[in-house]
This record gives C-alpha cells, sequence and structure tokens, in this order.
C-alpha cells in the first residue's frame, strides 16, 4: 500500500501517572481496511483506542489522522474529524432512550442527515428500532452492545473504533456483531479498528492485525498470516474458537 | 376558607421564587456534582441589578410597568448570567478534579466574597423601590376580610409557569439539553460524541443564573425592597426545596419550591410565624427519612 495510512499512530507512549501502559507503540490503519488489535487483558488495548481520542493524552509520540497531526486535538473535535468510538464498556447513557442514544450519536452531525442514518442504524439492528423508546440502561447487554455501535455510526464515522464489541456476548449474538461490522466496513466503506480478546473471530475478520503485549506492539501480519502463527495460536486460541 | 385561598396565593408566589432558584442549585448538581453554595447570592445579585436598573429607570418606569420590567429582565439577565458564568470559570473549574470537597469550599468563599462585595458597593440598608405594579382582582370578601389576587401575583405565576414548561422543553427535547443531560452521566463519553464538555457546563451555570435573575426580579417586584443578606435564606430554603424534591431532578426542584412555599404559607397562617422555617425543615428531614432521594429524585438502579 503506497497510499499514506489513513491512521498513523508512531511510538505513542501512555502514562497512567507513573505507570507507563503504553511504551512505544506504532500502528498503521489504512482507509477501507479493518485492522485487528489484540492482546490480552491488560494489554493496553483500550488505552491505545482512548489514546487515539486524546483522553489519555500520549506523553510521547504522535498521532496522524488523514495526514494532520491531532495528538494534541481536543477530545470533543474528534467525531468532527470523521473518528467515532465504541468504547470498552459500552459506556451507553442508561437513563436515556435509545433513541436518545442515537441522536447523542449523531450530536456534531448535521441535522439534515438524521432521517437517513438512523434508518441505516436500524436497518443494520432492528432490534434497536423496536426498543427505540425503552431506557438503555434496562436493555440487555447484546442490545447495549449494538447501541454502542450503532451510535457511533451516527456520526457518519471514516474512522470507526471498536472496543471488545463482542465482550459477554452469547456466541449466537457474537456471529452477528461480526457479520454487521464488515457489512459496514464493506457496504459503507468504513475503516475499522478493532481491539479483542476474542482473537479468532477478530483475526478472521480483520485485513490486518498486531498483537499487544505489555504496552508494546509485539507481532504484525494479515489476518491468516497471524491466525498461522504457532505463538498466537498458543497464547490467544489455546481454547479453540474461544 | 377565604383566608385558606389567600394564603394559597401566597404561598404560590413564593414557591415560583423558590422553585427558580432551586433550578439552578439542581441542575449544577445535576452536572458537576456540587452544591452551588454561591448560587443564593447569585439571586440577591439578580434582585440587587433589577432594583438598580429600576431606579435607573426611575419615574418613566412606573409610567410604563410592562415596558419597565422587559428592560429590567434583559438588564437582570445579561448581568447577573455573567457573574454565574463568572464564578464557575474562575472558583470551581480550576478545582475539577481535585478533592471532592474542594469546590464546595469555594463555593463557601465565593458566597462570602459575593456579600460582602455588595455590602461594600450598595451598604446596609434595605433599597426600596416604588411599587411598580399596583392592582388586582378581589376575589371575594367576608366582612372586613378580602381576598385577593394581585396582577403582580398573576404574572409572577403565569410567567413561573411558562418558564418551567420552556425549560422542561429545553432540557428534554433540544440537542443542548441532550448534550447537558449526557455530561451527567458520563462526561468523557458525551465528548467523545462531540459536546464540548466544558461549554456545556459554563451555559449550565448561566441557565442557573438567568433563573436566578428571574427570581431576583420577581422579588423586587413584589417586596419592593432588597438587601445584601436576601440571598442567604431564600438560597437555603431553595436549596432545600431542590433537596425536597430530589436533587438532580428539574420538576423535582419546581415541585419543591412550591411545597416550600404553600408550607411557609400556611404555617404562618395557623401557627406561630416564628417557627416557619422550623416546620420547612422538619418536613423536609421527614421526607428524606422516608424517601432518602426526595420526592421525584431516583435511585441508581441501574448502574452499568
Ligand atoms: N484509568 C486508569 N488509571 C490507572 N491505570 C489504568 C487506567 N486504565 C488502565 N490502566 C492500566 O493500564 C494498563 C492497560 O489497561 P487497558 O488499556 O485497560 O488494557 P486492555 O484494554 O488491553 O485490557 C493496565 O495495567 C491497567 O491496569
Ligand atoms: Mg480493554
Amino acid at each position: 500500500m503506497s497510499k499514506a495510512p489513513l491512521l498513523s499512530v508512531k511510538n505513542v507512549k501512555t502514562h497512567y501517572g507513573p505507570v507507563e501502559a503504553l511504551r512505544g507503540v506504532s500502528l498503521d490503519v489504512h482507509e477501507g481496511e479493518i485492522v485487528a488489535l489484540i492482546g490480552a487483558n491488560g494489554a493496553g488495548k483500550s488505552t491505545l483506542l482512548m489514546t487515539i481520542c486524546g483522553d489519555p493524552r500520549a506523553s510521547e509520540g504522535q498521532i496522524v489522522y488523514d495526514g494532520n497531526d491531532i495528538t494534541q486535538t481536543p477530545l470533543h473535535q474528534m467525531v468532527r474529524l470523521g473518528i467515532a468510538q465504541s468504547p470498552e464498556g459500552r459506556r451507553i447513557f442508561p437513563r436515556m432512550s435509545v433513541l436518545e442514544n442515537l441522536q447523542l450519536g449523531a450530536f456534531a452531525g448535521d441535522p439534515a442527515n438524521f432521517e437517513a442514518d438512523i434508518a441505516r442504524v436500524f436497518r443494520l439492528f432492528p432490534r434497536l428500532a423496536e426498543r427505540s423508546s425503552q431506557r438503555a440502561g434496562t436493555m440487555s447487554g447484546g442490545e447495549q452492545q449494538m447501541l454502542a455501535i450503532g451510535r457511533a455510526l451516527m456520526s457518519r464515522p471514516r474512522l470507526l473504533l471498536l472496543d471488545e464489541p463482542s465482550l459477554g456476548l452469547a456466541p449466537l449474538l457474537v456471529a452477528q456483531i461480526f457479520d454487521t461490522i464488515r457489512e459496514i466496513n464493506r457496504s459503507e466503506a468504513v475503516t475499522v479498528l478493532l481491539v479483542e480478546q476474542n482473537a479468532y473471530h477478530a483475526l478472521r475478520l480483520a485485513h490486518r492485525g498486531y498483537v499487544l503485549v505489555n504496552g508494546a506492539i509485539r507481532l504484525s501480519g494479515t489476518g491468516p498470516e497471524l491466525l498461522a502463527n504457532p505463538d498466537i495460536q498458543q497464547a490467544y486460541l489455546a481454547g479453540g474458537k474461544g | 376558607m377565604e383566608y385558606l385561598i389567600q394564603q394559597l396565593i401566597n404561598g404560590l408566589t413564593l414557591g415560583a421564587i423558590y422553585g427558580l432558584i432551586a433550578i439552578g442549585y439542581t441542575m449544577v448538581y445535576g452536572i458537576i456534582g456540587m452544591i452551588n453554595f454561591a448560587h443564593g447570592e447569585v439571586y440577591m445579585i439578580g434582585a440587587f441589578i433589577s432594583i438598580i436598573a429600576f431606579t435607573i429607570l426611575g419615574p418613566f418606569g412606573f409610567a410604563s410597568p410592562v415596558l419597565a420590567i422587559v428592560i429590567v429582565l434583559a438588564v437582570a439577565l445579561i448581568f447577573t448570567s455573567v457573574y454565574g458564568w463568572a464564578i464557575e470559570r474562575i472558583a470551581y473549574r480550576p478545582l475539577r478534579g481535585s478533592f471532592r470537597l474542594a469546590p464546595l469550599i469555594s463555593a463557601i468563599g465565593v458566597s462570602i466574597f459575593l456579600q460582602n462585595y455588595v455590602h461594600m458597593l450598595q451598604g446596609a440598608k434595605m433599597k426600596p423601590i416604588q411599587p411598580v405594579v399596583r392592582g388586582g382582582f378581589v376575589l371575594a370578601q367576608e366582612g372586613n376580610f378580602v381576598v385577593q389576587i394581585t396582577y403582580l401575583q398573576i404574572g409572577i405565576i403565569v410567567a413561573t409557569v411558562a418558564l418551567m414548561a420552556g425549560f422542561t422543553y429545553l432540557i428534554q427535547r433540544t440537542s443542548l439539553g441532550r448534550a447537558q443531560r449526557a455530561c451527567e452521566q458520563d462526561r468523557k463519553m458525551a465528548a467523545l460524541l462531540g459536546v464540548d464538555v466544558d461549554r456545556t457546563i459554563s451555559l449550565t451555570f448561566v441557565m442557573g443564573a438567568a433563573l436566578a435573575a428571574i427570581a431576583g426580579l420577581i422579588f423586587t417586584l413584589y417586596y419592593g425592597a432588597v438587601d445584601f443578606f436576601i440571598g442567604f435564606l431564600a438560597g437555603l430554603k431553595a436549596f432545600t426545596a431542590a433537596v425536597l424534591g430530589g436533587i438532580g431532578s428539574l420538576p423535582g426542584a419546581m415541585l419543591g419550591g412550591v411545597l416550600i412555599g404553600l408550607i411557609e404559607a400556611f404555617w404562618s397562617a395557623y401557627f406561630p410565624i416564628a417557627y416557619k422555617d422550623v416546620a420547612v425543615f422538619g418536613i423536609l428531614v421527614v421526607v428524606l427519612i422516608f424517601r432518602p432521594t426526595g420526592l421525584l429524585g431516583r435511585p441508581d438502579i441501574e448502574k452499568v
């Protein structure tokens, strides 16, 4: 790929007080790709996604998006640049309705697009249409996950950051969420950076992947390469199709 | 019976003032989780700006009361909002992320500062004005006792109901209101969705101050005199109203305000007036024993 990447993380370090959670991470995401970031619990995956958005800030290194240095860009500007995140723990607004959560997803967007965008989200997740007036906090985990992804899509992102979308979901639902991610990527041309502990599914879906160990990238390669790698098989795929 | 109706009207008028101030407490608590103890002083400043503006308008104001009130309202809204905005910017924002009591202590400091500042500039004496709005309807008469609702009381109650309806709409149905509620529930997530959290918090203080300014103007019109100390007790009562209704709840603040206005009016009518504040706080205690989250407050059931 000769074109400049859409997102380029260059030697980024992130600290929580004295603790160094990211110890010089570099990775690239090209337009149109699905890139998986896998790693054990506590490796720094969520920290990396949040650092890309600017909270916590990178203490060293550089983050370049679409040719611009966004390392110091305020958090609330990211969505206007086209970066949306479905963060760790989903963070839906529990005391608001499903519809209100989606409206907030469109907060920074052009109101003229709202009807088309919500129709698109309801087409991808028909369940949300049925539940649009329900308080989000009373929905099941799977429904909340759909809402978190749908809310992120409401801003018409170019780059979608997904943090463990399969966490805590029943296997059937996991497959469904991954199908939807593929569809978002293929038919909507949204670039995806996907954080997963569920390495098997993530690497099968992704074009490329990175393995994060203790705040540093240990390995990278195409999805099939990483799936075939014996170290990965042992460390992350031991439980079979997890 | 006649007396009862008269006290109902008086109580509602008083409740309108408490309710408008209480909204400021409850909204700020909702969004940054602190009691803005300086809010009573913001209301006092709103009342002072109103009385000063009426004084400057002078004889003209009493010739055309409606126009005068509109002008004074605009002046009070603008200046009081600036105070509300500045208090947050100077005294609270730098302490965000500091230990929990820090902004509370700062709020008490701001409160003392503002009282003394007005005391210094305006003196300790009551500042009176001539009644701006006169007259009313006689609803009933029994012997010497006349039940009357003044034009001013009608105006106050109508304006308060309209303001509360408008405000509920703003918070529940508009993009700004959704952004405020989003900041209440999860600030970082709100920012990820494009909400400028600092600006939203500033706007919340400005809105609270604007409503306090209106309450101050109402007080000025209704009682005709203002001093630098009126913010203390009114602030305490309005804060009580917010807690009684359920702190963080907008309808709760309104309900709490009206209830406290009514309790005060009825207590003063039938029992020793010296104990009316005791009655108000006594009822607060009783309600909190049975409903610790206030009348309309929500227990936090759905933790994520
Ligand atoms: N808010 C925080 N404050 C302090 N340490 C944190 C915080 N968030 C994460 N960490 C630490 O940073 C490291 C990486 O965490 P995280 O990014 O959540 O990992 P992952 O998402 O891969 O499970 C862990 O050691 C974790 O304990
Ligand atoms: Mg994580």
